[in-house]
């Protein structure tokens, strides 16, 4: 298994705000992670963890400090260069699922292929595919307000993974669901890891943590804890 | 992304929401449709007017005495006469093909049985009759120059009053009497339709000196009416007309010509700006309804634009680059106000069909183009402005409003 850094942070840190009313969100963050991995991230509200995340799945930029991103720097991208990186590299699963209503299921796993200039064809497949792994090929014709939350966030993790991208980010994933739905989709994770995948998931629930390979505590923008846990798999 | 999957997208976002996309397509259609209509119902009325007075014969030229008022018995060197019509016709003037004198006057006509007042009694000559004035001898003949040259108690009565005086029988060759004077009916006029105050079927028209010697007197006539050769010459024949008249008249100052010279052509002119300022009126009406349209428009796109902030932060997350959405809410928002706007079109040229007030609309064409344009710009300007502030945001703004 190869240790090469798929994520490198130096000494990032985000401010919002000018002069007095200014909010340091991150205050210098440094870290690795290496491919494969599976790691967590906690910490209390505020503590700046949600900013980390935005700023991992280039939703957001830094206002210092550089990010690489598979070896490349990302904090010097352009527009449509961060735009072809949110489509290729990045998986990003929302607390609030965040599927486009009135389209289907399968519109909108397929939604990041159409962005990625994939072929109707090859589209609808890969599409169908990444439900069914899932478990939701036979709610593809489904639209949002026809599906519970679990299967909400099923179909925001196809539409993550369908691009098959080299980091997969998940922001509270389990936070709007109940415990039921929650064992579903850490179980679709744990799969994910056994498999390779690299997943950078932020919680404050021990539970769901607990099942992260490595867990990183932040807390007043600085990473206080790096720790591995007995889950580690090796292949 | 292709233009095909920008196009799909379009289609999609407009059938997600059918309730707002009809409402959009609404909008441009009514204010399309009002300005369309409106400009061609002015349009329409502005030729009706023109036709009706081209109807009144372009080639003529009335010549009337200002100030002194037509019908005075007090002849004078300064009025126009008979002697005065004569001399211009005999002149030779190269534009001028006849002068007919007239004069007016307003009599009790009555036959055996019946009566009828306040008849219009007209003196002129034969030349009257389909030259100058759009009358023509229905039945029996007009009186000739030779009953003007001798007085002849001859006339030509209009048929309202033929029927009125003689509602059994054919008034042709029966006597009549105005205000007390034997006259023979020797012809019938044509119908004419009614288009003023006075019936224009209720008349006599008798030679020009019988009616001068009876009632109004020998002294200035009421109007000479010159014929021009054809209505190129109409303003050609005006000046040779004045010119003669000025000489005639003794006029030394011309500023203070002591007739006024009018033409079909001018009332033309006049009536062609009426209804140029009625047009600019109905459009500044229209202008407004497509601006109320446009606003329309442009409330339900800035709405649909802020509701969809959040899908556009969800588009960009997933790799959506600016002109990627820019052209899906360019094309949705074009797609919407060609669409309203070509219906605003077909329901304006439909409703142009149907006359309005007695009015039958006339498209302008140009008027096509103009509402279809602005309200497209509109449409398109208020749907893609938002949009393209929602695209330039980073995506986790985009996905935090709202």
């Amino acid at each position: 298994m190869t240790t090469s850094p798929i994520l490198h942070l130096d000494d990032i840190h985000q401010v919002y705000g000018e002069g007095e009313a200014a909010v340091h969100a991150l205050r210098g963050i440094t870290v690795e992670v290496a491919t494969g991995d599976y790691v967590a991230i906690m910490g209390p509200s505020g503590s700046g963890k949600s900013t980390l995340m935005n700023l991992l799945g280039c939703l957001d930029v830094a206002s210092s400090g550089h990010y690489y991103l598979n070896g490349r720097d990302v904090s010097e991208l352009d527009e449509r260069q961060l735009a072809s990186v949110r489509n290729r590299e990045v998986g990003f699963i929302f607390q609030s699922f965040n599927l486009v209503s009135r389209m289907d299921a399968l519109a909108n796993v397929e939604l990041p292929l159409i962005y990625g200039g994939v072929k109707r064809k090859e589209r609808r497949e890969r599409a169908l595919e990444a439900l069914d792994m899932v478990g939701l090929a036979d709610r593809a014709d489904h639209e949002p307000q026809q599906l519970s939350g679990g299967q909400q966030q099923r179909v925001a993790i196809a539409r993550a993974l369908v691009t098959n991208p080299s980091l997969v980010l998940a922001d509270e994933p389990t936070g709007n669901l109940d415990s039921e739905a929650t064992e579903e989709i850490l179980s679709i994770f744990d799969n994910l890891a056994d498999q390779g995948r690299t997943i950078v998931i932020i919680t404050h629930e021990e539970n769901v943590a607990e099942r992260a390979h490595r867990v990183l505590t932040v807390k007043d923008g600085l990473v206080i804890a790096d720790k591995k846990t007995r889950r580690k798999v090796t292949q | 992304m292709s233009f095909f999957e920008i196009l799909r997208s379009a289609v999609r976002g407009i059938t997600a929401n059918k309730l707002r996309s009809a409402l959009t397509l609404l909008g441009v259609l009514i204010g399309v449709a009002s300005v369309i209509l409106l400009l061609a119902v002015g349009n329409g009325s502005a030729q009706r007017v023109q036709s009706a007075i081209a109807s009144l014969g372009t080639n003529t030229l009335t010549v009337r005495a200002s100030g002194g008022g037509g019908s005075t018995t007090t002849a004078s060197t300064k009025t126009i006469t008979r002697t005065v019509a004569d001399q211009i016709a005999n002149a030779g003037l190269g534009h001028v093909k006849s002068v007919v004198p007239e004069v007016n006057t307003s009599l009790t006509v009555s036959s055996t049985t019946t009566s009828s007042t306040s008849v219009s009694i007209i003196g002129t000559t034969p030349d009257y009759f389909g030259g100058v004035s759009t009358s023509t001898v229905g039945s029996g003949n007009s009186f000739t120059a030779a009953d003007v040259t001798n007085g002849t108690r001859a006339a030509v009565i209009g048929s309202t009053l033929a029927t009125t005086l003689f509602p059994t029988g054919s008034a042709l060759g029966q006597q009549i009497l105005i205000d007390g004077s034997p006259f023979d009916v020797v012809g019938i006029l044509a119908t004419q339709s009614t288009t003023g105050f006075t019936d224009p079927n209720l008349v006599v028209i008798a030679p020009i000196s019988r009616i001068q010697e009876s009632f109004t007197g020998y002294g200035a006539v009421s109007t000479l009416a010159v014929e021009a050769t054809n209505s190129d010459a109409v303003p050609a024949a005006e000046g040779e007309v004045t010119v003669m008249l000025n000489q005639l008249l003794g006029v030394s100052d011309t500023a203070d010509e002591p007739f006024t010279v009018t033409s079909a052509s001018t009332l033309l002119a006049t009536a062609e700006t009426s209804a140029a300022s009625f047009t600019v009126l109905l459009g500044a009406v229209a202008a407004i309804s497509l601006l109320v349209g446009g606003i329309g428009v442009t409330n339900v796109m800035l709405v649909t634009v802020t509701e969809r902030t959040r899908e556009i932060g969800i588009r960009k997350a997933l790799g959506a680059t600016r002109g990627a959405i820019l052209g899906q809410f360019l094309t949705e928002a074009a797609t919407l106000t060609l669409l309203g706007g070509i219906l605003g079109v077909i329901v304006a040229i439909i409703g142009s069909q149907f006359e309005i007030n007695g009015t039958q609309p006339v498209i302008l064409a140009y008027s096509i183009p103009l509402a279809l344009g602005v309200s497209v710009a509109i449409g398109v300007f208020f749907g893609v402005y938002p949009a393209a502030r929602a695209a330039n945001m980073r995506p986790i703004q985009a996905l935090r409003a709202i």
